[in-house]
């Protein structure tokens, strides 16, 4: 057994989730492949969103497969870098605005 | 990684022999990782890969170069010597007279630094081809000026300019080729725009080359077409005709790159991954032809810079037999997993 959960090489094997349920993996995939196809939103614009979203949910797999993503299409890093700053700023104005509760409380419970 | 080429550092990469060692062992060894080239053709039935019509002879005419970019698989520099003699060249224009090749591709190094490059193009362009191609780095058309009129000289001469730029911003230009490159090259591009290359309707053909800054792949072609002419229209006022998009492959100083970041193993497993049957029977082997300075025969610029000279028994210009030549295999290590990765790659961009 590995130390580590998480091996960058398991991300290559990702594919192989549909050895135990076959036609679920497929509609999985198919779906996936789906969803990054140009739309009303660009392939670009996709992979920028797919990139944000890994960071919120801390995959590093995610991480790996759209910053070499983004390369690969021409992403600069400064889109790259604002793109997390949407993610945390959407992240951190969830627990600030959770403030909105704990001010409500606090003004309930106090003279 | 040094300002000198691999050549004059005595790098044990200069060394040929020693990159297909790296290239045919780790992780291509018997029982390893990963397939080599030829068992992947055999795999999916598309080799051995053999020449179709002759239609490009492409001249490696030195090594010489200007610059000395990090990626470079010719190990090209200032301090390369190696120039294609005149003897060699007027050989270049009997066989362009006796074959019916449409494509004239002169490359290097920097060819225009070569002392007959200008004697060369006229007499080349006289024979008359349909299409005839320098293959610029730009910086060099602003490198000295002896160089300032060279877009007039390739107008003059109806050559198909195409030119390397890395990337539409400053940052990752210069990281691949070197401190200034990019802002040379902007000047070296309007230079170009001013007398007609690159604009509609001027009939003066100007492509951009684009090969990514570092261990990944390039996206796709027409989609970073767009964002390069959106980028240089905007901040430039520059015009272009047709971005290639150019696979790095494992050769001489990217190879060098690739084993120093330690990228060199994901590399190879990406370009193995992306392998593309349909990428194999439009590779560039299949129509061209690679000269080397000192006449040696190769069937592309790859082949000839890890010196994988033609599999027949013609291998020099002296010789020169076509109806030879074309009946030969294409000779092939695991570097031309770079051609047939994705859309492949070629020096005219994606083949698919």
């Amino acid at each position: 057994m590995n130390k580590s959960y998480y091996q960058s090489q398991d991300l290559k094997k990702f594919k192989n989730i549909s050895d135990w349920s076959p036609d679920l993996g497929k509609k999985f995939f198919d779906y996936y492949n789906s969803v990054f196809e140009e739309g009303n939103l660009s392939a670009r614009e996709k992979s920028l969103i797919a990139l944000a979203v890994a960071h919120t949910v801390q995959c590093p797999y995610c991480i790996d497969a759209y910053t070499q993503d983004g390369l690969e299409r021409g992403i600069e890093k400064g889109e790259m870098m604002e793109a997390l700053h949407v993610a945390a700023a959407i992240r951190g104005g969830a627990s600030l605005v959770h403030g909105v509760q704990m001010m409500e409380v606090y003004e309930k419970r106090t003279m | 990684m040094g300002v000198k080429s691999l050549k004059k550092r005595e790098h044990q990469l200069s060394n040929t022999a020693q990159q297909l060692e790296i290239l045919n062992s780790g992780i291509f060894a018997a029982g390893g990782e990963l397939p080599k080239f030829e068992d992947k053709l055999k795999e999916t039935q598309t080799g051995p890969i053999r020449p179709k019509k002759l239609e490009i002879l492409q001249l490696n005419l030195g090594y010489m170069c200007n610059q000395v970019c990090a990626h470079c698989h010719v190990d090209a520099g200032p301090d390369r010597k190696e120039m294609m003699s005149r003897v060699t060249l007027k050989k270049c224009l009997q066989i362009l007279q006796q074959t019916s090749v449409n494509t004239l591709d002169l490359t290097g190094g920097a060819p225009e630094m070569h002392p007959d490059f200008r004697w060369f193009v006229t007499e080349a362009s006289k024979i008359g081809v349909k299409d005839f191609i320098v293959r610029s780095n730009l910086t060099i058309l602003r490198a000295n000026k002896k160089y300032y009129d060279l877009p007039e000289f390739f107008k003059v001469h109806n050559i198909h300019v195409v030119s390397s730029l890395p990337f539409y911003k400053k940052e990752k230009t210069d990281r691949q080729r070197g401190e200034g490159v990019f802002s040379q090259s902007i000047e070296a591009l309007k230079a170009l725009n001013k007398v007609g290359y690159g604009l509609s309707g001027s009939g003066l053909q100007l492509d951009l080359v684009y090969n990514p800054a570092g261990a990944f792949l390039a996206g796709n072609q027409q989609a970073l077409e767009q964002d390069f002419k959106k980028a240089l229209k905007k901040d430039f006022d520059i015009e272009f005709n047709q971005l290639f998009t150019i696979t790095n492959l494992p050769i001489s100083r990217f190879l060098e790159y690739l084993i120093a970041s330690e990228n060199y193993e994901d590399y190879m497993q990406r370009l193995v991954e992306a392998f593309n049957p349909a990428a194999v029977a439009n590779v560039m082997c299949t129509n061209t032809l690679s000269v080397r300075w000192d006449g040696f025969l190769y069937d592309c610029d790859f082949n000839q810079m890890l010196d994988l000279k033609v599999a027949s028994p013609v291998q020099h210009l002296n010789d020169f037999d076509l109806k030879q030549l074309q009946s030969r295999a294409v000779c092939i290590s695991q570097h031309c997993y770079g051609c047939t990765a994705g859309a492949g790659s070629s020096c005219q961009g994606a083949v698919v």
